[in-house]
Order: C-alpha cells, then sequence, then structure tokens
C-alpha cells in the first residue's frame, strides 16, 4: 500500500510502504529483460524531469523508466531552462504545473526544494535528490539490490563509509534500511560523521577496519573531491589511506558481503578497483534495479492514481486490440497482481 | 488630592495599573492630562465635579478588567527605511508596533544606506515624526557599512539622536574594532548591540546544528557560534568598560556566561526575542522558511534556558527582532530564504504567557517590555508615574485571537507563529495622551 501524493523522502515510511514498492519494482525488473522494453501504463502521461545539478545516472535511469512505461518525457537542467534567466524555483513550478505534468522529478542543490516545488504544484513530486537530505530513489534501489541478494533486509548489518554529512544517499539509506530492521554504521572521520548522527539511529566508527567487522553489506559514498579542500580532512590522499576500500578492509567483513556503490566511484580514491571489478561487487545490480524502482515509483505515483480497473484491464485491452506483443500483455500480470493486492 | 480637572483630556478607570519600575500592581484610575499622566488614584473619576462628569468632561476609557501599563518598549526592530520600503516603512512598522501595544521602537541600522551617519540619523527621526505613531529610537551603526572596518560616526550620530549602536546582522568579528567601538560608546553613555556570532563558524549555516539539521540536511550553526563571541565580547567590555548589550541571546551557554559576567560587575545586559523563548529548532520541520533566523532556533534545553534566565532576571528584555520580508524572500529555497521574522503585534501576548505559564508575575512581565528596555538604552519611556509622557497601552488580558499573517498589520507577514492561538491583546495604545491605536468596538477607525 502506499497512499502518498509524493515520494519525497523514505524518513517516515512505513516498511509496508517500502515493501509495497520494491514488490512493484520487483515486478517491473522482468519488463526490462525483453526484447521489446515498454509496457503502455503510463501512454499518454507525461513525466518532467527538472534537474538542477548535473546529472547523468539519475535523469538516464528516470528517463529510461518513464519511456518503459510509455510516458513522454521532458528533460529541462539548470543550464537549459529559464533557471539561468534568475527564475525562482516557485515561479517555474507555477509554469511547469500549468503544463499539466503528470509527475516531476526534481533534482536539486538546496535541501528541501522538492518540498517546495511540492507546495506549488498539483502533481506528484518524486525527489531526485535534494541537497544533503535524501535520494529516495537511489535508497530503495539499494534496498532493493540488497533484498534480491540476501533475501531480506532484518538483521544484516550495513557499512556506510566515507562523506556521511554531505550525503542524500546515506540519509534515505539510513531510513529505509532501519525501517527494515538493518543496523546501519556510518563510517568516517568525524568531520564528516558528525557525533548527532546517532541521534538518527546510525552507530557511528571512525576506524573503517573496525566498522568493516561482521557487515553483510558495505555501502562506499562517493567522495566530492572539491569539499576535501583541507577543512574537513587533511587531503585526498590521506583520506584514502585511511579509508579507501581494499581487499584487507573488505576481508574484515563477511564472507558473503556485499559491495554497493552509488556511483559515479573515484576508483582509487574510496574505492580501489579490484574491489569495485571483484566479485562483492553489485554495483551494476543496482544502476539495473535503478531503472525498475523508478518505474515502480511512477507507476505508484501517476499510474495508479486512474484507478484499478484503468491500468489493469482498459489498456490491457487496448493493447490487445492494437495487436501488441505477448510480452507486453504479460507485463500486465504483475500490475495486476500489484493492484489486487491493495 | 487636588484634580487638574479643568484640563483634563482623557481618563482611564478602573483597570489594574501596572508600575513596572515598583513592580507593583493596583486598581486605579489614570488621569492624563497635556500629554502626560497627571494622576493614578482610585475613584479620581468620583472627585470630577459633575461637570465634567456629564458632557463635556474628559473622554473616558473604561478599563474595568483591563491591565492598564506603559506603552511597549522594543529595543530591536527593523523598520527597513531608507532602502528596503518594500519590506516596510517606518509609518507601517509603527502602525503595526502601535497595534500590539508598542509605543517606543529602537531600530536598527542596517538600512540603505546603513545609519552610519547623522544624515540618516536625521532622516529616520523625520519620517517617524511624519508617521506620529510610536517613538522612533535609531540605533547607529557601529562600522562604517557594517563592513566592520572602521567605526562609524558615534558623536555626530549621538547628537542626532541614536540611543546605541549595533551592527546587527553583521557580527563584529574584528577583536580589536569591537573593543574600541566599547570604549567609544562609553564615552556617549549608549550601549553596543552585539549581534554574537562568529561567522567563521556560521558561515553557510541556515539552522542550528543538531540532529534536526542533520535529519533535514541542512548546514547548521553551533551554538558555539554564538558563545566564543559572548565570550570574546564580555572580556571585551570589561577591558575597555563600556556597556554590552546581547542580543537576541539564543543558547543555554552564552546565558550562562551573560551570568557570570553579570555576577562579577561586568556592565552586560542581554535581551531574548519571543521566538527563541516559543520555538525550537523543530519548527524548521517541512522546511519552513519562517523558522530561518539569525540566531538560529535551538533546542528545547536551550529554550528552557532562556525562559529560566528571564525569570532570575540574568536576561532584561524581550526585544522583537522584527524582521520583515517580502514574501518572494521567504517564498524559496530554504538555503536562499532571508532570516529572520515579524513580531512587533506578538510581542504583549507572548509576553503575559509567561505569566499564565506562572513564569514570572505581571509586573515582572510588563517590566521586561517596558522600563527595562527603557533603563538599558536610558529613555525616558517604560514608566507609568506622575509627570511623564502618557505613553501607554491598555490591555484585555483575556482576549484570545489567532495569529494569521494576512490580518498583521505590518507590511510583511513573514510571522513564525501563524495560526497560534494567543491570549491578551493592545485595545487602546496612547503616545503622548493621544490615542494612536484603538481596538474598542465602538472605535470606528480602529485601523487607521
Amino acid at each position: 500500500m502506499f497512499e502518498r501524493r509524493h515520494l519525497l523522502g523514505l524518513e517516515g515510511l512505513t516498511a509496508e510502504e517500502i515493501t509495497f514498492l520494491l514488490d512493484t519494482a520487483e515486478s517491473f525488473k522482468e519488463v526490462s529483460e525483453r526484447e521489446i522494453k515498454k509496457v503502455p501504463t503510463l501512454r499518454g502521461r507525461t513525466v518532467v524531469n527538472l534537474f538542477y545539478e548535473s546529472s547523468t545516472r539519475t535523469r538516464t535511469s528516470f528517463e529510461i523508466a518513464a519511456k518503459r512505461l510509455s510516458a513522454d518525457t521532458i528533460n529541462l537542467s539548470a543550464s537549459a531552462s529559464s533557471v539561468s534567466k534568475g527564475e525562482t524555483l516557485t515561479d517555474t513550478a507555477r509554469n511547469l504545473a500549468a503544463m499539466r505534468p503528470d509527475a516531476i522529478v526534481v533534482r536539486h542543490p538546496s535541501s528541501g526544494a522538492p518540498h517546495l516545488l511540492a507546495r506549488h504544484v498539483d502533481c506528484p513530486i518524486i525527489n531526485g535528490g535534494d541537497g544533503a537530505h535524501e535520494h529516495p530513489t537511489q535508497a530503495l534501489l539499494d534496498l532493493l539490490t540488497i533484498r534480491s541478494h540476501k533475501g531480506g533486509i532484518a538483521g544484516l548489518t550495513v557499512a556506510i563509509v566515507g562523506d556521511l554529512l554531505h550525503s542524500r544517499v546515506a540519509r534515505s539509506n539510513l531510513y529505509g534500511l532501519r525501517t527494515m530492521g538493518a543496523r546501519v554504521r556510518f563510517i568516517g572521520p568525524t568531520t564528516l560523521v558528525p557525533p548527532h548522527f546517532a541521534e538518527l539511529g546510525a552507530e557511528l566508527v571512525n576506524d573503517l577496519h573496525e566498522g568493516l567487522r561482521d557487515a553483510d553489506v558495505i555501502m562506499m559514498l562517493r567522495i566530492q573531491r572539491e569539499r576535501m579542500n583541507g577543512r574537513y580532512f587533511s587531503s585526498l590522499d590521506e583520506y584514502s589511506r585511511m579509508y579507501c576500500l581494499s581487499a584487507d578492509a573488505v576481508a574484515k567483513a563477511r564472507k558473503d558481503v556485499i559491495i554497493l556503490h552509488p556511483g559515479p566511484m573515484n576508483r582509487g580514491v574510496e574505492i580501489s578497483s579490484t574491489v569495485a571489478d571483484g566479485p562483492y561487487s553489485v554495483i551494476m545490480d543496482q544502476v539495473t534495479n535503478g531503472v525498475a524502482v523508478r518505474m515502480a515509483a511512477l507507476y505508484v505515483l501517476v499510474g495508479r492514481r486512474r484507478g484499478v480497473e484503468v491500468a489493469s484491464t482498459d489498456e490491457t485491452d487496448a493493447v490487445a486490440r492494437d495487436g501488441a506483443t505477448s510480452g507486453a500483455l504479460a507485463a500486465e500480470a504483475p500490475l495486476r497482481r500489484v493492484a489486487m493486492a491493495e | 488630592m487636588s484634580l487638574p480637572a479643568q484640563d483634563a483630556q482623557l481618563l482611564i478607570t478602573g483597570g489594574l495599573v501596572i508600575d513596572p519600575v515598583q513592580r507593583t500592581q493596583r486598581i486605579a484610575d489614570v488621569l492624563v492630562q497635556g500629554g502626560k499622566i497627571a494622576a493614578i488614584d482610585t475613584g479620581i473619576a468620583a472627585q470630577l465635579p459633575a461637570r465634567a462628569r456629564g458632557k463635556g468632561g474628559p473622554p473616558t476609557i473604561d478599563a474595568t478588567g483591563m491591565v492598564v501599563a506603559p506603552g511597549l518598549v522594543d529595543m530591536h526592530v527593523h523598520l527597513r527605511e531608507p532602502g528596503f520600503e518594500y519590506k516596510e516603512t517606518i509609518a507601517t512598522g509603527t502602525l503595526a508596533a502601535v497595534a500590539g501595544g508598542v509605543t517606543s521602537v529602537a531600530c536598527m541600522a542596517n538600512t540603505k544606506p546603513v545609519n552610519d551617519c547623522p544624515s540618516v540619523t536625521r532622516y529616520i527621526l523625520e519620517r517617524a515624526k511624519a508617521a506620529q505613531l510610536a517613538r522612533v529610537f535609531p540605533i547607529g551603526a557601529v562600522s562604517v557599512q557594517l563592513a566592520g572596518e572602521q567605526l562609524a560616526e558615534f558623536a555626530g550620530m549621538h547628537d542626532a539622536g541614536i540611543v546605541a549602536v549595533s551592527d546587527d546582522g553583521m557580527p563584529v568579528m574584528d577583536a580589536e574594532l569591537m573593543r574600541r567601538a566599547l570604549e567609544c560608546a562609553k564615552m556617549f553613555d549608549i550601549p553596543v548591540i552585539d549581534h554574537a556570532e562568529d561567522r567563521t563558524l556560521a558561515a553557510g549555516g541556515v539552522m542550528h546544528e543538531g540532529a534536526v539539521a542533520l535529519r533535514l540536511g541542512l548546514r547548521g550553526i553551533p551554538s558555539a557560534a554564538e558563545d566564543v563571541m559572548v565570550s570574546r565580547d564580555i572580556s571585551l567590555a570589561s577591558l575597555a568598560g563600556g556597556h554590552l548589550h546581547i542580543a537576541h541571546i539564543s543558547s543555554a551557554g552564552s546565558v550562562a556566561m551573560v551570568r557570570q559576567a553579570r555576577a562579577s560587575g561586568i556592565h552586560v545586559t542581554a535581551e531574548v526575542s519571543p521566538h527563541h523563548l516559543w520555538l525550537t529548532e523543530e519548527a524548521v520541520a517541512g522546511y519552513n522558511t519562517n523558522a530561518k533566523m539569525a540566531p538560529p532556533l535551538r533546542t528545547e534545553e536551550d529554550r528552557q534556558a532562556l525562559r529560566q534566565a528571564l525569570a532570575d532576571g540574568t536576561i532584561d528584555t524581550i526585544a522583537t527582532d522584527h524582521a520583515p520580508h517580502h514574501k518572494d524572500e521567504k517564498d524559496v529555497e530554504f538555503d536562499h530564504a532571508a532570516n529572520g521574522v515579524v513580531g512587533l503585534e506578538i510581542l504583549l501576548p507572548l509576553t503575559l504567557q509567561l505569566v499564565h505559564d506562572g513564569l514570572v508575575d505581571l509586573p515582572t512581565a510588563i517590566a521586561k517590555i517596558t522600563s527595562e528596555p527603557a533603563r538599558i538604552l536610558r529613555l525616558a519611556a517604560g514608566r507609568l508615574e506622575v509627570g511623564v509622557p502618557a505613553d501607554l497601552v491598555v490591555i484585555d488580558p483575556t482576549h484570545e485571537w489567532v495569529v494569521s499573517s494576512e490580518s498583521l498589520l505590518s507590511k510583511s507577514k513573514n510571522v513564525a507563529f501563524e495560526g497560534w492561538k494567543m491570549r491578551g491583546r493592545a485595545i487602546v495604545t496612547l503616545v503622548d495622551g493621544r490615542i494612536v491605536y484603538d481596538r474598542r468596538p465602538e472605535s470606528a477607525s480602529a485601523a487607521s
């Protein structure tokens, strides 16, 4: 069940809601394995990708997800839109709303920008990453990856390493993982892992090797080189010597540990190539799951709004009449199952 | 006693009259004559000649069940004029003031141009005189252009009428300049009002540093940013011998240092804002830009320390830091939103709430917003005694109302207490014996 209008973050979502999103994503994974990777679920719908920060991976992932659901997609980036002319986010939101999109995916350098947008438009908002706040679809794809490799999330120990202070990925994962019953360790220098994180439910460890002990999952965060200006840590080299994930460090974790990275990776800085390309790495699974999770988010927030019968019968019939492939018909099966489960 | 009935202009009958200086209260009538308080006593109305009591007698305000207090003094207000008239003008700001029972405001120097020279000071006073509402007492800048480099013209501004100096909003980072400011201000017997915030520690911060900021992904400002400056400036006040006034004190640590400094005889006073007394960092949840201010709303522990310090006298006064901002400056990303909230119209009920809460008694609560700020700024205002100018407010302490930004008289609507239920309101406000605001039902021109 997921009755919320927007997906602004994982904080406050229930385990049932998260499970529902993951189950829905699971049902979409198969679509991307087909020869014709498209289902008609969001045909005639418009999804706007409003990106105020450069992003290749997330924007592409959302765009592919929307297209595989047959939605029309529009990409607006900060440099291409009226942002450079000094328009406020509120005005941009109102203008977009006037064009009646069915969903807006927003990425913005300021925490809370999607919440501001949500106050000014009617359509669902999906947070594609806001400042240092949340990146819910990234955490969902991480949860999906962990769940499919480990069979579940409850009881696992997940170590997240790096610049936790500035990481929206870490926050969303913290909320999602804790809600699903995992232990979460934040590992990094105190300047990047401030003590107040303990109040949010994380265990804080400075030493990499100590923190990785018996971990089921290791999640490496990308280090923003521009932040390593000597204020948080002496230098990138020194950081790397203490926190780069080497094979030695991985050996401290459980034998069946899996390693995640939200990308893009700084090889040799926060993760050694040996590890990144090694047998524990599930980084490519994350990317694949990213599309499924974003399809699920769009479907749950947009596709279901028209009602169960439209999503599960009318369009199926329409597709059948149009002589669609049997694969496209089959794609409706998981959707119907989802719909019936409500 | 002899009653100057012939010249009586206004009689306020049957109210609970507060003397904030003596910290006393009693039911009495107040007679206003020639713009001054002529008498305070029981039964003045009964003693008036029959002729005066009937038609042609003095206009009467029936204050039965009400509180009669000196007009409030708010020593920390941004009137925005000159330069930012789209946020507030001296006319709209002083209208909001008198509607809230405030008859004296001290206005900060961060206008455009900055009040760092006598001509700007005189301009502000002229505009205030033209508005004919609350009294306005300009605060001059500490440094030219608030740039923190060169002292402003204290002597000239003092001649023109400033009552204090402050670089509010632009904390003085240069310790030596602060020392010299304290030394110079001492010559004119005016306080240096200190926005105590270390700008290197606060850099980029938009709310209190702590678990809530981490949760919201917002950059924090630690309490230490205030504490280190309060500590530094107490040392400098001790060195220079001047009067240091800490504006909008917000942290438990700063409060403790002020308490200790006062105990050791250093001339330090302090004010607290209503929002720091009532709100915490939690108010930011949902990226509420009307909970963004400098210094930031802090923790419940800090809030309790502030309330305690107000009760024990460590904090002298409640001052609003009335900071009007246009909607367009608040309806933006939290990172980019302007700091501050309006406060002139909620100062009185939130101060009375401290009495309802049992934190202080009524005369003390009233003193915190009348005689105490007047003492800090060496103003003649904030008293209710025979012979002083009749700046008065008649308060209905039971009047319940709900804060609605749209009904505020301030030009800007950025209030932190939207939807809050308030108890107590200014019903009639007088300056120099003249009614400048009247909320009585029979008054047709309540908001004129």
